[in-house]
């Protein structure tokens, strides 16, 4: 009895080999092929969108107004949806971007871990609360509940202010989280530093601390801008039932890019499907920009924070 | 005295609440603003859930749970009657098909950006998924009723009914609105979030783990299958629940390409509604009281799962951060 008949191994193993490459050949062509599908894919949106969009753009999209039941082809656009959109996110982004620092500042610096944990995970769930069931509750809040936020919104109405605070709840957990994770980064030498030299927490905390977060935090702000940017569902229950004239004035209902794609998308008419094309390229060249802009920075600004 | 409390716990010193001799009063003012905030925050989540109820209880009332068992939705005055069975089973339906598709094709973009592709090509694809992740639904939705739809009604849907139409999937062809649409639509958005979740987990395999499993002569594909995907799998799977919470709540562009009905069927070329697209669909304005609260208790329901669905998710990142023993923040 030879130990080479008895562990066999050599000559089994030469006889598996071929089957095993032809299986790693396989899964690497079938993982080309999904990456290539999928790159395809998302290209190809980009593409069509880009392209049905790119020659509808024209400057009356951002300066007319739609006109309603226009019975000859008239120059119309879609500035009532362009100020809308710029009015609401302006004011979520206000009221979300504190509320989301000092939440991160409280977890991060001052929260016992069990409280943390608990925050934590309920920003996560926050997150995860459907758009439209962010539209719904505002609706429910203001529109059926007339809690108008002392005085500050027209109850049992549609407005600008409910809009941007429907989007500002999905801007919240965005900027909090961010935060959080930038807030973390910072050496703790530094906090320590502060402290020892007999500075007050909170003063080390808003004068040495948040400095160094500027970037990261604008990285987030940026981020969450271009994502609620883009939101519709929110706003068809709080601010969509509007006229085609330009308002600044966020106390009555005001019309967003978003939710304009979205009634252009349903209708039948050729024109406004252009239109639709046009707005949509529009937000996607913001959305596009504004995440170079962010990966820009978030490089730029973790260099800072490492390199020290 | 035992050694633990000597010891000086530095990591630990800066982030403990202040309890220094001298109470300052800027301290206690941060402190409790900050304080205040996440309190807020802890309440509007409360109060999200508490609305929601409220806004549905003459629903509720009349209904009760028969509510979500029911296939009916008829607001013609005098034979009133809501239900949101075929509903659910619409969003089931999508969203479950979404993910099916959506879960090969991001593991191999994953796969693909982590360990296949040339150099040269890994930043470009990556920025490309990371981008495509932020493209508004709407606009998806929009490129979904006029480009992919008639695509889908005239060869997607007739090439599938010609050579598996014995499977009651893939019946009669109908309009380019139909289930179909709504799930290739649902594939596009959850896809380049799975895939960029999954990539990160794939990048932190540690090295060594990878060349040993390589240095044992296994191959490339033995590697991934004994080594990657076993250490990435709570994140991938974490990854994959939350892109199913993304398909379920999707409303804007599922409406745009679903084309509305209340049935159950098997067909995926027919219409259908999902809760989210029928709660969207009806924005301009219900026709009574009872209509209204019906479709806030569809967002109830609708609520309830992606609750689920999310904090499922969130503790499964947590577990396996902690087993890994990395802090990796819930992404969601």
């Amino acid at each position: 009895m030879t130990t080479h008949g008895r562990l066999g191994g050599p000559a089994r193993r030469i006889d598996h080999l071929p089957r095993r490459k032809a299986v790693n050949r396989m899964m690497e062509v079938l993982a080309w092929l999904a990456a290539a599908v999928a790159v395809g894919l998302l290209g190809l949106v980009v593409y069509s969108v880009v392209r049905r969009g790119w020659g509808a753009l024209n400057l009356d999209l951002l300066t007319k107004t739609p006109v309603q039941f226009a019975l000859t082809p008239v120059k119309q656009g879609l500035a009532n949806a362009f100020v809308g959109t710029i009015v609401i996110v302006g004011i979520a982004t206000l009221v979300a971007l504190p509320v989301g620092i000092l939440v991160a500042l409280y977890l991060n610096e001052f929260a016992p871990p069990s409280v943390r944990n608990v925050v934590t995970l309920v920003l996560d769930v926050l997150n995860g609360v459907p758009a439209i069931v962010i539209g719904i509750f505002v609706y429910g809040l203001v529109i059926l509940g007339g809690f108008d936020f002392f005085g500050l919104m027209p109850k049992h109405n549609q407005s600008g202010f409910a809009g941007a605070f429907a989007l500002a709840c999905l801007m919240l957990p965005l900027v909090a989280r961010a935060t959080m994770e930038v807030l973390s980064l910072v050496p703790n030498s530094l906090r320590e530093a502060s402290l020892g030299l007999g500075i007050p927490r909170w003063r080390t905390t808003l004068s040495i601390v948040l400095p160094q977060t500027v970037g990261g935090v604008v990285t987030a702000t940026v981020l969450a801008v271009a994502r609620v940017a883009g939101e519709t569902a929110p706003l068809l229950f709080t601010s969509s039932l509007v006229g085609p004239q330009v308002s600044w004035n966020a106390h009555h209902a005001l019309q967003s890019i978003p939710v304009a794609i979205f009634e252009l998308s349903e209708s039948a008419d050729p024109a406004d499907h252009a239109r639709a094309w046009a707005a949509a390229t529009v937000l996607m060249l913001f959305i596009l920009l504004a995440s170079v802009t962010a990966r820009w920075l978030a490089l730029r600004s973790r260099a800072r924070l490492t390199s020290r | 005295m035992s050694a633990a409390d000597i010891t000086p716990d530095v990591p630990d010193v800066a982030r403990r609440p202040f309890t220094g001799r001298r109470v300052h009063f800027g301290d206690v003012m941060l402190q409790s603003v900050a304080g205040l905030a996440a309190l807020a925050t802890t309440c509007l989540v409360g109060l999200i859930i508490w609305k929601v109820v409220d806004g549905s209880r003459l629903s509720l009332d009349t209904y009760g749970l028969g509510f979500v068992g029911r296939i009916a939705w008829n607001p013609v005055a005098g034979r009133e009657i809501y239900g949101a069975a075929s509903f659910l089973f619409g969003t089931a339906v999508t969203s479950f098909g979404a993910l099916l598709l959506a879960a090969p094709l991001a593991m191999g973009v994953a796969l693909f950006l982590t360990e296949l592709a040339p150099q040269a090509l890994r930043a470009p694809v990556t920025a490309l998924v990371e981008t495509l992740a932020a493209v508004p639904s709407v606009v998806i939705g929009l490129w979904g009723i006029l480009v992919l739809g008639p695509i889908v009604r005239d060869h997607i849907e007739p090439f599938l009914h010609s050579t598996l139409g014995f499977i009651p999937l893939f019946g009669t062809p109908g309009a380019g609105s139909s289930v179909l649409t709504a799930i290739i639509v649902l594939t596009i958005m959850i896809l380049p979030i799975v895939a960029s979740i999954s990539r990160e987990l794939f990048l932190s395999v540690p090295h060594d783990l990878k060349e040993g499993a390589l240095a044992l002569g296994a191959t490339r594909w033995e590697m991934v299958r004994g080594v990657m995907f076993p250490y990435a799998r709570g994140g991938v799977t974490a990854a994959l629940i939350l892109g199913f919470g993304r398909a379920i709540g999707e409303a804007i562009a599922v409406t745009q390409v679903i084309g509305g009905g209340v049935f159950i069927h098997w067909n995926l070329f027919d219409t259908g509604d999902t809760l989210a697209s029928k709660i969207a669909a009806n924005y301009q304005g219900a026709t009574t009281r009872l209509q209204t609260s019906s479709l806030i208790y569809l967002g109830l329901v609708l609520l309830v799962f992606s609750l689920i669905v999310n904090v499922t998710a969130q503790v499964i990142v947590r577990r396996s951060a902690k087993k890994q023993g990395i802090t990796r923040g819930g992404r969601a």
